[in-house]
């Protein structure tokens, strides 16, 4: 029960404290269920993050059930899950209510032109820690150097990349053992 | 029963949407010419706040149309309803990467699939960077290198940058001071 109280409130936290897409999460990620908490390993991060892009859902859901499901199964999943929802609902709803208007308020543009600066160098120095872990021979380094050429200039589906790279890595990680013996 | 509506559309959203809450656009667009709960202008006000708000931006939107359809079992019906189909798959899923986390093949495959992994994340880096730390709409009106990059956004992240690299605080410390850069540089004009 206080493991489950303990994931949702985590996930409460990394909720509310994401702004855009299931990728600022990261850096709230790391620092709560690696760092803090110990939940996941930063490599397990990335897969749950590779896996949970081309599965239904959005990312942020995506992720928190998988984390919810190591530590405690399918009752963590759900406690992990509402947790990531719970301040949207309860912010969108003061929101909705109250203010109209809200993202024309200067105020509101002001600050989230600075969040979004913020948000860049979080996500920087994510990625600075994940690409030790991910990057670590050539053929990783091609195909990271690929992809993101492809996804930057073109609107491939990030599923496809992901289905690609899993293909790849099988064919690759074999042929290596292959070579070794 | 409109909340049960609510909560099977937007099982259906969350089960369709593949890959970040904006992949959930066009099946807005779909309930909303299908249902009439809402116009095509109110999504576009929805997306604004959902983009400007905290949490993820597809939940937002769920909360948001559920909130404007019925109110706050309608928005609780939406949310539960999308996020259902996540935790019924990446469940099945998950249990099948436990079991089979030592065959050679899942270990391939998790080889190629972190180096994407970090590329997909570099290039939504730079989706961010596009609007927060470079000009291009100003920089082809005018064609000045200088207002090809936004200065004050620079430094700020600068600073950011080495805060973090010296004290590592919790990110919300990050995003609160530059929040509050932000609205300063804003009524100052200079950002």
């Amino acid at each position: 029960m206080k493991e489950l109280l303990e994931l949702f409130l985590a996930f409460a936290r990394i909720g509310g404290l994401t702004f855009g897409g299931g990728y600022s999460m990261l850096p709230m990620l790391q620092r709560e269920v690696v760092e803090k908490k110990g939940w996941a390993t930063e490599a397990e991060l990335m897969d749950y993050f590779a896996v949970g892009q081309c599965l239904p859902g959005v990312i942020a859901v995506n992720t928190a059930v998988f984390i919810g499901n190591k530590v405690k199964g399918l009752a963590g999943a759900v406690a992990a899950s509402l947790g990531v929802i719970s301040p949207s609902i309860i912010i969108i709803l003061a929101i909705a209510s109250l203010i109209q208007n809200f993202s024309d308020l200067p105020i509101v543009q002001y600050a989230f032109s600075g969040i979004r600066v913020g948000v860049c160098v979080l996500i920087f120095t994510s990625v600075l820690k994940l690409f030790k872990k991910a990057i670590i021979d050539k053929f990783t380094l091609i195909l990271f150097s690929a992809v993101l050429i492809l996804s930057v200039f073109t609107d491939i589906s990030p599923v496809l990349f992901v289905v690609i790279a899993a293909f790849l890595g099988i064919i690759a990680s074999l042929l290596k053992g292959g070579l070794k013996k | 029963m409109i909340y049960l509506n609510l909560f099977w559309e937007f099982l259906k959203v969350g089960l369709f949407t593949v890959g970040g809450g904006l992949a959930s656009l066009p099946f807005l667009y779909d309930i909303s010419d299908k249902t009439g709960w809402f116009s095509h202008a109110q999504l576009a006000d929805m997306i604004a706040v959902s983009e400007s708000t905290p949490g993820p931006i597809g939940i937002n939107m769920a909360t948001y149309v559920g909130f404007s359809t019925a109110g706050i079992f309608g928005s609780i019906a939406a949310t539960i309803g999308f996020i259902i189909p996540s935790i019924i798959i990446v469940s099945i899923v998950s249990k099948f990467l436990k079991k089979f986390n030592e065959n050679k093949f899942v270990k391939g495959a998790f080889y190629g699939l972190r180096a994407v992994s970090v590329a997909l994340i570099c290039s939504a880096l730079f989706s961010v960077v596009k609007i927060s730390l470079i000009d291009i709409p100003l920089f082809e009106q005018t064609g000045v290198f200088f207002d090809l990059i936004n200065i004050p956004g620079i430094i700020l992240a600068v600073i950011c940058f080495f805060v973090l690299k010296k004290y590592n605080p919790h990110p919300i410390v990050i995003l609160g001071a530059s929040a509050a850069a932000g609205i300063i540089f804003g009524f100052l004009g200079i950002m």
